[in-house]
């Protein structure tokens, strides 16, 4: 049957050497379901994170990702799983969306042999390049380059593909990313910078780290850029097909997603001693992602309160079944810890001279 | 066939190229100007320019964006003008290219070679003459070999670039230009020497001395000299830094009761310090005779001027007295405690 189709609006992106789109585009009612469903699971999905981190079922670092789901989603509805992506230690909805699901990512946090990397990875590392992600980098900027990598593949084997290399406003001050940037530019690679511009790079404001400023998408200086509006998916979805067809045909471009996160840097950083809890809750109001595409699906008629609020709690449900297994499934056992140190099977010396593993 | 370690390193890229077109070339003056040290030249002419790649100068976004390239199918060989330089790129060898097949439980992995020259160089100072072995020999993940001659080049090299993993191929800037004698077997295009074995240079039976890369050379000499007091020394030429032959370094000890290793590099958590461990941890201890005796660098960063860089390069001679130590015939006071 027919779906019903609107026209909507978004912030007007901003271009730095190039022209961008109108700011506006054609949406069904299927898209924005489907879009607002995925935006409540990664919601829920970091707050569960968040719990269970209080709790004790993570270890180590944590980092997460609520407030920027417009970011993942609209990316990934302009791209396909042929398009590599590649991204910081904030990974886990890019891992959602390139195939993993909620058990697997909260199992891989809770380092279960269920989770994405059965228990190897935890929080930063989590990866499925046969749907071209390859995760989960834990140094600052490191994937600027490998991203370019990507592309370099891509262009290699002559793809219709273009590779995108996600890095936060702390990692766009990162000297690699310059380095990247110029031999992209030079090999004219189909790569596409993606700042995530989410204002604070751990606890430092972008206007206290960026000497240009606050305009990352001008940083490429010699590359086009792209200004987004980061906190509507369609902005996000309309911005990045453009950019996926202008970078095949000109090369690197460097785009900047203006977003924001909810929750601190990491879990050690309760994110309210450099800014205020003012600022937050001004932005949940007046930008949350997830609440402009409810209101654009209640405006057009195409979702009533009461379904919205089902659906909620269908995901709610959903999650908290997988947090259940998160805690409950085994844990990897040591003899498995030795594979993949190299592709063959090889020897690997123990924690003395009588353990270890000889294959 | 006699061959310069240039052009034996020289035809394995070439054959591996000509084998093999996922593989890649790309570093500092590999193409149009033939390479630094002319290890590279004519590939750019026989493979043209998408598969022979001149970059800016910019080690962490070489070795960055040729990792990213091996993640998503591409095999690089990424040059390094020195390894010295590489000290840039060191987060991308280690946290990227040696770890993600391990971090993603086998979903990733990484085909990649780093080569270039590493090493004690002449007249450079500290910053250009230095052995990066054991930093790298650290680094589960990553493979590490080291070239001493021409049949090590082609064999270790061809190797390097058909492994599945990362390897790091450590010339030595001196040894480019010298030559020496290929059989046959040496010259076939499918000649590997597999890693984690060491090669018997001269068979002994009074010492073994292990050595890696150009003190390999200096080891055989010592040898001959030895010789003429009477003193059959075993020479072994480690090749592969990571995984190391430890089995065989225990047949050669157990045989001659004594050791002695030789490195250019630095004494303290070295290569040699790490062979030694492997014979103090093993039955091998009891078979000792002597003391182990270790020859390197002098501890301290390389100088100049060259009275001061061969005094802090190891020599002929350190290794000569070293053994003659090992044999209980010392003729000097020793320094350390």
């Amino acid at each position: 049957g027919d779906v019903p189709s609107s026209k909507f609006t978004f912030t007007p992106h901003q271009g730095y050497m190039m022209d961008v789109p109108a700011p506006e585009c054609e949406a069904n009612k299927e898209d924005l379901l489907q879009y607002f469903t995925m935006m409540l699971r990664m919601r829920r999905m970091e707050i569960s994170a968040d719990v269970l981190y209080k709790g004790q079922a993570i270890r180590g670092f944590c980092h997460l990702y609520d407030g920027q789901e417009a970011v993942v989603v609209g990316m990934d509805a302009a791209l396909t799983y042929q398009d590599l992506l590649i991204t910081s230690y904030r990974n886990h909805c890019q891992a959602l969306s390139r195939g993993g699901t909620v058990h697997s990512v909260l199992a891989e946090l809770t380092g279960r042999t269920t989770g994405m990397q059965k228990g190897r990875g935890g929080s930063m590392h989590m990866y499925a390049t046969e749907n071209g992600y390859f995760g989960g980098q834990g140094i600052v900027g490191a994937q600027t380059p490998l991203g370019a990598g990507l592309a370099f593949a891509l262009k290699y084997y002559e793809k219709p593909n273009i590779a995108v290399t996600m890095f936060g406003d702390g990692a766009a001050n990162q000297g690699q990313l310059a380095e990247a940037i110029n031999m992209a530019s030079l090999w004219k690679l189909p790569c596409i910078f993606l700042c995530e511009n989410n204002k604070y790079g751990m606890g430092t404001s972008t206007s206290r780290a960026s000497g240009s400023g606050a305009d990352f998408y001008k940083r490429g200086s010699f590359i086009p850029g792209m200004k987004v509006d980061g906190m509507d998916v369609l902005a996000v979805r309309e911005g990045m097909a453009y950019a996926k067809k202008f970078v095949l045909e000109h090369g690197p471009l460097y785009m900047e997603m203006d977003t924001y996160r909810y929750h601190g840097h990491s879990m050690s950083d309760p994110g309210i001693t450099y800014r205020s809890r003012d600022e937050i809750s001004d932005i949940r109001k007046s930008r949350d992602p997830i609440d402009r595409v409810k209101s654009r699906m209640i405006d057009e008629g195409w979702m009533g309160v009461e379904e919205v609020k089902a659906l909620e709690k269908k995901i709610k449900k959903e999650v908290d079944e997988a947090v259940k297994l998160a805690k409950t499934d085994p844990e990897p056992e040591v003899k498995d810890m030795y594979t993949n140190v190299y592709v063959e099977k090889a020897p690997i010396r123990g924690t003395n001279a009588y353990n270890g593993y000889i294959p | 066939t006699t061959m310069a370690v240039r052009d034996a390193l020289n035809s394995a890229m070439e054959e591996e190229m000509a084998r093999d077109s996922t593989v890649v070339l790309l570093g500092e003056e590999v193409g149009e100007y033939q390479g630094a040290y002319k290890v590279t030249r004519g590939l750019l002419q026989r493979f043209g320019s998408k598969r022979v790649i001149d970059t800016p100068i910019t080690e962490a976004g070489i070795a960055g964006v040729a990792t990213g390239a091996a993640f998503a199918g591409v095999r690089p060989i990424c040059e390094f003008m020195t390894f010295n330089f590489a000290m840039q790129a060191m987060d991308q060898i280690v946290n990227s290219a040696a770890k993600h097949h391990y971090m993603s439980a086998g979903n990733v992995k990484c085909p990649i070679v780093f080569r270039g020259p590493n090493g004690s160089a002449a007249g450079v100072a500290a910053q250009h003459s230095q052995c990066f072995a054991a930093f790298y020999g650290s680094v589960p993940g990553l493979k590490v070999v080291s070239v001493y001659d021409s049949e090590d080049a082609r064999g270790l090299l061809k190797h390097a670039i058909r492994d599945p993993n990362p390897v790091l191929v450590l010339e030595h800037e001196i040894m480019y230009g010298e030559k020496f004698e290929l059989s046959d077997e040496a010259m076939r295009e499918d000649f590997l020497i597999p890693f984690g074995k060491c090669k018997i240079m001269r068979e002994g039976t009074d010492v073994t001395i292990v050595a890696l890369a150009a003190a390999v050379g200096k080891a055989i000499k010592a040898a001959d000299a030895l010789k003429k007091d009477g003193i059959s020394a075993e020479v072994i030429n480690l090749r592969s830094i990571r995984p190391l032959d430890r089995a065989g370094i225990i047949a050669s000890v157990q045989k001659t009761h004594r050791l002695v290793t030789v490195e250019e590099g630095w004494p303290q958590s070295g290569v040699g310090a790490e062979v030694i461990a492997s014979i103090a941890e093993s039955d091998a201890f009891w078979s000792l005779d002597a003391p182990i005796e270790r020859v390197a660098t002098c501890d301290m960063p390389t100088p100049y001027a060259k009275p001061l860089e061969d005094a802090w390069t190891p020599q002929i001679h350190d290794i000569v007295q070293a053994v003659h130590a090992c044999l209980g015939k010392v003729n000097q006071a020793r320094i350390l405690p």
